[in-house]
């Protein structure tokens, strides 16, 4: 009677016995897996812990990568663990209760899972991360999802989405979503759908599951397998393919004999030598390909070296093989979906592309604006050509780094900069107006070269006393990062300031010209400095402010360069040849002819670097050599002034 | 003819004689020749100035004569230079792996011959296969016809577009610039098959005369340079004596004025650039031997501003005053950045002339702009005067 109330007693429990015991139970059938795992075998053992569906999983697979896994000598079972002072603390795998306390180490085997088995342990555990409270622990896992796409992470992902709260986060889920879907999707409609959606994301990481469903290998075969998947027909000799590589593949894998080269013919001679013959012919001949080719067959014939093969044998050879580039994929559809979208993808890539060139352009030519308005200033409105020009930019660009060093505050430093270049460059371009400029008025040629002595003298004064190395003019904060439109197209916050600097100068100069008394003096004793005293204008003070204003600016110019390049004693050097070609190009002596110059400038320039990426010196180069002959067919350039003021 | 020509021109028998004599001194004191008195290198350092002599004579008859100032003259040197020293690199090349192939079983045919030079000379820019501006580097004779005829041609071209255009003044100053620049990054790029950056070198080392020493070397090229001199001066003294030597120098004081004479003008100034620009890669190809070496950055704008300096200084609009000035200059260059001069302690802040050098010449620059337009040429005149 006991016996049978025991039993029942026991079979009520046995379901929940069963339940309690489930993890453990399933650990036990894979006990060899877990204790001695491998990046290899741990695969299947993972899959069916995941599978399984158990609560207590996450937890186990956590402890199993902390190397918190114990099993206990005594019962044989695996324990999660924690180690204290006392000894160890083991609790059940299925509940997580605590089991026994104060375990002496020996009594309890710690499993250790290498590192490669560890991440493997991370990425199953990536699908319950997905759904982890913590949105931190989301976006890791999702990162570290982004990095390796794998097909068994699908279905977690998908699960995951539609309890996502975070809206970022779940637009982000189902991008990744989608290029699971197009490389491991169940059906090739899913797939198609999926791979569709591609063609919209100009992203690198959508474009490269485009290439990867497009990835191919090359196939060598004498007749096309019926279920190949075939990308192209590859000609030897032509595109990609050339003749030796084609045939060396038919060597390797389908025992064709070996090429003979230039140098294995002098190899097999040198061996051959044999008294200073070789196959007859004495070696002091054997200094051209033809002698050389007569002694190597004549030791073929003696079968002593492998026959040639001849550029025939090379046709026949490929007339037998077949080259053609396979997809890996097998599914036509897929790869005809695929291309499609790569096709719409890069059509939208390169328009994107353009956009941002345009908008690179832009920003270079208001940065040659900035640097050549001051010029436009000083060589248009009064003919001076002043090769100091450079050395004012960086004088402008030192004032910059000298605030900075002062006031650490980055955005009230720039604030207090831009004056103060304005107004120490200022005064460096009146001061170098009164002492040298105005003795050499009817001199241009000496004008030049007097203003490039003081070039020198200052670009060494500079390194005397700033160094030689480059000197950091850091930007405020609020200007760091950049303007993201799409994937392809972006611009950094500083060039965009420095686009709307390069438009304020443009108003702020064309205000000054046009609408101040100052402006209508200057232009006055450009067009006619005798006519102009004679009504009471004073030349001589009209030009020291022209040149003032237009070193000043050159100053601010310095500021803003300073902030995105860095600030060295040459930094004027490598922008005054092209200041100069915007003045020239645009037109001298007229504001609008300087921004025309720029961006014709600019545009060409970005041009020529986006058909030749890599090389920004060729572009440099060609935008000259273009320059020169744009001189030929309009020399006094786009803008050019008419009738008197023209001044010849 | 030539009589009265050394009559209306006595500079030019004083110049010779004053080169002969120079030579003839450094000759007696040199290592190689002499009581060794003067070392090697600064033989080269003389022959070297003797070859800016020459370019700076060029660049005064195009700017102190016809008004033309010419930012890009250095790059004519330059291109001289590269020309020379692309045989003398392939030259030399040629013979080190001639040498070292020599030990080898078989003969090597030409092609690997060809193979093995491209790839010792190539292998600093990643390349291995000569380029096409190399397809003449294997004969002396061409290639010195291409110190010749490149600088004229680009010469030619460049002068025939902007002069047909009317550049003038800075404009034109401006665009020669713009040439030497276009030229000088041209170069730096390292598939523009000149090997960019590292440029040519070993140049000192003249093939087939490995067993000369430098010293005796260096003489030759001395007098060489001198004989260069001397010819370019008469040559440039003859072309600006007589008739045409007015025509040029009315082209430089009122161009317009010259062309409704009745001259062409352009025809005048394309003459002068041309020849100036022939003798600039002569003196080019005579220099970079002496130095060694040959890089892009000998051809960067600011050696050709450098060039006009020391004509200003110098003075302008007489030969032997750029003459003066391109060594005066060069020759207090290389004494004060080389650490000859004694550096002076103020106290509080001790004056390295290495440091403050540039700040000097620059100063001086813009002193003898402003106050002695004439140069140290003009002094010779005051001597004259004085006499009279």
């Amino acid at each position: 009677m006991l016996r049978i109330f025991t039993l029942v007693i026991a079979l009520a429990w046995l379901p929940f016995a069963v339940s309690a015991q489930e993890l453990q139970t399933l650990l036990q059938s894979h006990r060899d897996v877990i204790i001695k795992p491998s990046r290899k075998t741990v695969g299947p053992t993972l899959d069916a812990l995941v599978a399984s569906g158990l609560p207590s999983v996450r937890g186990f697979l956590e402890a199993w990568q902390e190397k918190n896994v114990y099993l206990r000598a005594e019962d044989d079972q695996f324990y999660l663990g924690s180690d204290a002072d006392g000894g160890l603390t083991l609790l059940d795998v299925d509940t997580g209760a605590q089991a026994v306390t104060g375990v002496d180490k020996k009594d309890a085997k710690q499993i250790k899972p290498n590192g490669g088995v560890r991440r493997e342990i991370g990425s199953a555990l990536v699908a319950f991360q997905l759904s982890d409270p913590d949105i931190a622990r989301r976006t890791q896992a999702l990162d570290a999802l982004a990095r390796s796409l794998d097909a068994a992470q699908l279905a977690p992902l998908i699960a995951s989405i539609d309890n996502e709260t975070d809206a970022g986060l779940k637009t982000r889920k189902q991008k990744l979503a989608n290029y699971l879907q197009a490389r491991f999707g169940e059906s090739p409609a899913i797939r198609v759908a999926a791979i569709e959606n591609l063609a919209n994301d100009l992203s690198v990481d959508g474009r490269a599951v485009l290439s990867q469903i497009l990835a191919t290998e090359m196939l060598v075969a004498q007749q096309l397998p019926d279920d190949a998947n075939v990308a192209e027909v590859l000609e030897p000799g032509e595109g990609d393919l050339d003749r030796i590589a084609a045939y060396q593949t038919l060597v390797d894998d389908h025992g064709l004999p070996a090429l003979v080269v230039p140098a294995d013919i002098r190899r097999a001679l040198e061996a051959n030598v044999d008294g200073g013959i070789v196959g007859g012919i004495p070696v002091a001949r054997l200094d051209n390909e033809a002698e050389r080719a007569r002694a190597y067959d004549a030791l073929v014939e003696a079968g002593k070296v492998p026959a040639r093969v001849s550029e025939a044998a090379i046709d026949q050879a490929f007339a037998d093989w077949g080259f053609y580039a396979v997809y890996l994929e097998s599914d036509p559809t897929i790869t005809e979906a695929a291309e499609t979208a790569q096709a719409t993808a890069q059509t939208r890539v390169t328009l994107s592309q353009t956009a941002d060139i345009g908008l690179d352009a832009i920003s270079l030519a208001s940065i040659y604006f900035l640097a050549a308005i001051g010029l436009a200033v000083t060589f248009g409105v009064m003919g001076v050509i002043n090769m100091a020009h450079g050395e004012f930019i960086m004088m402008g660009a030192y004032t910059g780094y000298v605030v900075q060093q002062i006031v650490p505050d980055y955005t009230l430093s720039l604030i207090i900069a831009l004056p103060l270049a304005f107004a120490v460059t200022f005064g460096a371009g009146v001061a170098m107006e009164r002492l040298v400029i105005r003795w050499l008025y009817n001199r241009p040629l000496e004008t030049l070269l007097a203003t490039f002595g003081i070039s020198i003298a200052l670009q060494q004064l500079a390194k005397n006393i700033f160094g030689t190395q480059a000197r950091p003019l850091t930007s405020p904060g609020w200007l760091d990062g950049a303007w993201i439109i799409n994937d392809v197209i972006q611009i950094s916050y500083i060039r965009i300031a420095i686009f709307v600097l390069a438009l304020t100068f443009l108003c702020l100069l064309l205000l000054i010209l046009k609408r101040t008394r100052l402006g209508l003096e200057v232009r006055a004793v450009t067009q006619n400095p005798r006519m102009a005293a004679s009504m009471g204008i004073n030349p001589e003070k009209i030009k020291m402010l022209t040149f003032g204003l237009g070193s000043g600016i050159a100053g601010i110019a310095g500021v803003a360069i300073g902030l995105y390049a860095k600030v060295t004693s040459e930094m004027g050097a490598d922008y005054i040849v092209q200041s100069f070609m915007t003045v020239v190009v645009g037109g001298v002596g007229n504001v609008w002819g300087t921004l025309a110059g720029a961006s014709m400038i600019g545009g060409f320039q970005k041009g020529v670097e986006w058909l030749n990426p890599s090389n920004t010196l060729a572009a440099q180069t060609y935008m000259i050599l273009f320059i020169i002959l744009f001189i030929q067919f309009r020399p006094k350039g786009i803008v050019a002034l008419k009738g008197r003021a023209a001044g010849d | 003819m030539q009589r009265s020509f050394l009559a209306q021109n006595p500079s030019v028998m004083w110049f010779l004689a004053a080169l002969g004599l120079f030579t003839v001194v450094v000759t007696l004191l040199a290592e190689g020749t002499g009581t060794a008195l003067i070392s090697t290198s600064f033989v080269k350092t003389l022959g070297k100035v003797l070859c800016l002599c020459l370019i700076a004579i060029a660049m005064d008859v195009v700017w102190g004569y016809c008004g033309i100032l010419s930012l890009g003259h250095f790059a004519f040197f330059g291109i001289g230079g590269y020309s020379v020293g692309m045989w003398l690199m392939y030259a030399r090349t040629e013979a080190i792996v001639e040498t070292s192939m020599a030990s080898s079983v078989i003969p090597p045919t030409s092609a690997e011959v060809q193979d093995a030079i491209a790839a010792q000379i190539f292998g600093v820019v990643g390349a291995s296969e000569f380029p096409m501006i190399w397809m003449f580097s294997h004969s002396l004779v061409l290639q010195l016809l291409m110190v010749v005829l490149v600088p004229g041609l680009l010469a030619l071209v460049f002068g025939w577009l902007a002069f047909r255009s009317r550049v003038t003044g800075v404009y034109l100053s401006i665009l020669t610039q713009a040439m030497t620049l276009a030229l000088a990054l041209y170069l730096l790029q390292n598939d523009s098959g000149l090997r960019g950056n590292n440029g040519l070198s070993g140049l000192q080392n003249i093939p087939g005369f490995d067993d000369v020493p430098q010293s005796t070397i260096s003489m030759v090229f001395f007098w060489a340079s001198a004989a260069a001199l001397g010819a370019g001066y008469v040559l440039f003294a003859r072309v600006l004596s007589g008739k045409m030597g007015s025509v040029i120098r009315a082209v430089r004081d009122d161009e317009v004025r010259v062309r409704f004479l009745g001259y062409h003008v352009e025809s005048y100034k394309l003459f002068v650039f041309t020849l100036t620009a022939i003798v600039a890669g002569i003196a080019g190809a005579l220099y970079y031997p002496q130095a060694g070496i040959i890089n892009p950055t000998e051809v960067a704008p600011i050696a050709s501003i450098y060039l006009a300096v020391w004509v200003a200084i110098g003075g302008r609009g007489r030969l032997y005053g750029s003459v003066i000035g391109a060594a005066f200059v060069s020759l207090l260059a290389s004494w004060f950045t080389g650490g000859g001069a004694p550096n002076i302690n103020l106290g509080v802040y001790e004056i390295l002339w290495t440091e403050w050098w540039l700040v000097l010449l620059g100063a001086s620059f813009v002193a003898v702009t402003l106050f002695f337009p004439g140069g140290i040429g003009s002094l010779f005149d005051r001597l004259k005067g004085d006499a009279k």
